[in-house]
């Protein structure tokens, strides 16, 4: 059987062609465009230090291409190469700079250092203070089903009634409300940065990076800090996940 | 005539009847001048502004050409002595001409840092009287003792330099100018350090910011770990800076014999750099603890809040860093007999080293459209979000570590031949022991996304050291291994192509990059205080600038910087054929 050999530029091109193509059509949800032009960018920096680590292969990357236009019997080839490629370019570079109907991609920032009269809060209903008496196992299960009831009839509208932030409105949010059940979000936060995030709301958020997208509403306008303390111990039990602690 | 006579006399009397009101006026109008004029100048002005690019931009270019030029000259003279040292325990010369080298670069650029300095610090107190005078009330005494040993640095340098061919017979008394010379340069750094680290963690002060103890300003939160942090980031920032100095004298040189010792000189700075870069995310990572548990705000918003973008370019260039550290060692295969060996391995280390890069430089939130965020529909990823947290970077860096290590290691035996008996089960234990520590590596990354932050925090000691133990045994085995080895040849200095020694020149750009870009990170962090949470920059400046507008000034910053080294490496090369 005769042995297929694909010379190292074309499977350089194939590589790269086949990488993007699945993940641009196969990873579900799909990658948005600014992680796929970093993998794709990647994949070709990788192609070319594989490529150049060794001068033979080298040599044998650029031969097609030395091939292409070095051979007086290539003409159509080359013209074509030469009129195809910029244009190719061009057309791309129209494509992503022309004006679009939709706003551009955005750099969120999601974690604003919160104000210093919220940092090192504990939650009064799971431990108290320094010197204070533990609460008792009891009422803490009790102020959970408090935070239940104050969760649902505040709360799941938007973050939905499995805590995963999808909500009946969600679909009218962006960006949408978070999904407490993903470990990259309540459970990353100490239970004082989410009390922070809950009192005061979208507008409470601090100056740097404006302007913020956020519909959260300022809950201390209409919850006292006890029920907001309620619905942390809430949301943390329902999602399943431990506030973070510091050591 | 007597109707002009009247007339100029009435319009006399009206002056005259007018005179006193504008002497009032103009009286009034001076006074009111001279209060608000003489009161400005009865008081210090908090700020000056600096012509055309204002006071902060003047600072921050000067301040940073400085700390570059510093960490250059802090960091060369270590690997000075230490390859100095090198050549008296092995006798050859060409260790005492590369120190040598090392050092006449040292030479040039010590006089540029401290004009660098001296710019800084006039600049200092111009524009920023204030903050300047605050700082002296603080740390007056640590001025004077830093003055005293910027003297003894610059004497114990030109005696370093002026004595070493005096004293080619007296190493050792030679070698002891070296050691003070690193001596007094690391306690400068120390002490710049505590200036720097009290502006972002002041300790030692009551509540209205006056000194209480000196030793407590000095002995702040960030201060020990910045100093552990500099010093392996200048060693590693001169080994790079080293390494492109050579690249750029192997590309002029003009005979075999010049190209061969610059390729040398070359992978002795490339190493050197990589080796301080192996622990330096593990030093910057202790920086972060300690900055965390010093306030809790200044940490969220340095890695959490808009300055985390910046991040993402610190995980491409310390990526870029590291491949380029490999690709040069899988290039220098090639002027090794044996080395061709090895070369089946490159493509399995840089499959693992672009994995682990995407991974460390895939964002946790990520830059989407409307379009492109409701198709995701969640607010992170599914498959990206995982990528995102410290889990899933602390793995990659830990395994983009390790296969550093390893390609040195392929480096190191690639022209030998191993001679004892135990040499194949030898190879297997170091096999087994870096399979291993990758093990607990990825072990302790994939548990980390079942257990509490403060639990997951403590896994990362357990990754570091399962990395670090295992590249001291590995090390500690090989040179047992390869005692004894025979060699399948010589390794052939200088023949490297071209593209290697632009390597090192990129390695030297994203280092200095680098180095800017984690400066700014830091002193961005404390937004509109002098003084954290102590004195208040009230200064039209005060803003936190864009990304944009931020890296456009640390390219400007590199690319000045470059243009002062080029001249250096200029005015070296031409020193040399005078």
């Amino acid at each position: 059987m005769r042995k297929f050999n694909i010379s190292i530029f074309w499977s350089s091109l194939v590589l790269l062609g086949v990488s993007y193509l699945l993940m641009k059509y196969v990873v579900q949800p799909p990658l948005p465009s600014s992680i796929l032009a970093m993998y794709v960018g990647m994949i070709l920096f990788a192609i070319f230090i594989y490529v150049t680590v060794e001068e033979e292969r080298m040599r044998e990357f650029l031969q097609p291409i030395r091939g292409l236009f070095l051979d007086e019997k290539k003409k159509t080839w080359q013209t074509l190469v030469l009129i195809g490629f910029p244009l190719a370019i061009g057309v791309y570079s129209f494509n992503a700079f022309s004006p679009k109907i939709s706003p551009p991609a955005e750099l969120r920032t999601v974690h604003p250092a919160p104000p210093d009269e919220y940092v090192g809060l504990v939650n009064p209903l799971r431990e108290s203070g320094e010197g204070g008496a533990k609460p008792h196992e009891g009422d803490l299960e009790e102020h959970v089903q408090k935070g239940a009831e104050i969760y649902f009839k505040n709360c799941f509208f938007c973050h939905g009634d499995a805590l995963d932030g999808k909500g009946h409105f969600a679909e009218g949010f962006t960006p949408l409300p978070a999904n407490f059940r993903d470990q990259g979000t309540i459970a990353q936060l100490q239970e004082s940065y989410v009390f922070w995030r809950i009192k005061t709301g979208g507008p409470g958020l601090p100056t740097e990076s404006q302007p913020w997208n956020s519909a959260m509403p300022i809950w201390e306008d209409f919850l006292t800090d006890e029920e907001i303390w309620q619905v942390i111990l809430y949301i943390y039990e329902g999602a399943g996940v431990e506030p973070r602690t510091w050591e | 005539m007597e109707n002009i006579e009247y007339r100029i006399s009435n319009i006399e009397s009206r002056i005259a009847s007018r005179l006193p009101a504008s002497r009032f006026l103009l009286l009034a109008l001076f006074s009111l001048f001279m209060l608000f004029a003489l009161s400005a100048f009865a008081q210090e002005p908090a700020y000056r502004h600096f012509p055309l690019i204002g006071s902060r931009n003047a600072i921050w270019i000067i301040s940073q050409l400085h700390l570059m030029f510093a960490a250059f000259i802090l960091g060369v003279p270590i690997f000075a002595v230490i390859v100095e040292y090198i050549g008296v325990r092995t006798k050859d010369p060409k260790f005492d001409r590369l120190a040598k080298e090392f050092t006449k670069l040292l030479l040039i650029a010590f006089s540029t840092t401290a004009t660098f300095g001296a710019i800084m610090l006039f600049l200092l107190i111009g524009l920023y009287p204030n903050f300047f005078n605050y700082m002296s009330s603080i740390f007056f005494p640590t001025f004077v003792i830093y003055s005293l040993l910027f003297f003894g640095e610059g004497f114990s340098l030109y005696l370093y330099w002026y004595s070493w061919d005096k004293l080619m017979n007296k190493k050792w008394l030679h070698i002891t100018f070296g050691i003070m010379l690193n001596v007094f340069g690391t306690l400068l750094m120390i002490i710049a350090n505590t200036w720097v680290t009290f502006m972002m963690s002041p300790g030692g002060i009551d509540e209205q910011g006056a000194l209480i103890s000196l030793w407590g300003a000095i002995n702040n939160f960030t201060w020990i770990p910045i100093n552990i942090h500099r010093f392996i980031a200048n060693i590693c920032f001169g080994g790079f800076i080293v390494g492109a100095y050579a690249a750029y004298r192997f590309l002029s040189s003009k005979t075999d014999e010049e190209r061969a010792h610059y390729d040398w000189m070359g992978y002795v700075g490339n190493f050197i750099g990589t080796a301080a870069l192996i622990p330096l995310p593990f030093a910057g990572y202790w920086l972060g603890k300690e900055i965390y548990e010093y306030s809790e705000p200044l940490m969220i918003r340095m890695m959490g809040g808009e300055l985390s973008w910046l991040f993402i370019i610190q995980a491409i260039l310390i990526g870029v860093l590291f491949i380029g550290a490999n690709y040069y060692l899988w290039i220098a295969l090639s002027r090794i007999k044996g080395g061709e060996r090895f070369r089946k391995y490159v493509k399995y280390m840089l499959f693992l080293l672009v994995i682990c890069f995407a991974i460390w430089m895939t964002p946790h939130s990520l830059v989407a459209s409307l379009e492109e965020a409701r198709k995701i529909g969640a607010t992170h990823h599914p498959l990206l979000g995982v990528f995102g947290v410290m889990s899933a970077k602390n793995t990659a860096v830990n395994l983009i570590i390790l296969t550093t290590f390893f390609s040195f290691m392929l480096y190191q035996r690639a022209n030998k031949i191993e001679t004892v008996t135990w040499a194949k089960k030898g190879k297997i234990a170091q096999i087994i022991i870096l399979g291993s520590a990758a093990g607990v590596v990825i072990f302790y990354g994939i548990y980390g996304y079942y257990v509490p932050a403060a639990v997951r925090i403590g896994f990362s000691v357990y990754q570091v050291s399962a990395v670090l133990a295992a590249m001291i045994l590995v090390t500690i085995l090989s040179s047992l291994i390869l005692r004894g080895a025979t060699s399948m040849g010589t390794i052939e200095w200088g023949k490297m192509p071209a593209r290697s020694q632009y390597t090192l020149i990129v390695l030297a750009l994203t280092i200095v990059t680098l180095m800017g870009l984690m400066g700014y990170i830091r002193s961005a962090t404390r937004a509109d205080w002098h003084v954290y949470r102590v004195l208040r920059d009230t200064s039209p400046e005060a803003f936190t600038p864009t990304i944009a507008y931020a890296t456009q000034m640390i390219s400007i910053i590199t690319f000045i910087f470059f243009a002062f080294i080029c001249f250096i490496f200029w005015l070296g090369h031409m020193g040399e054929k005078q």
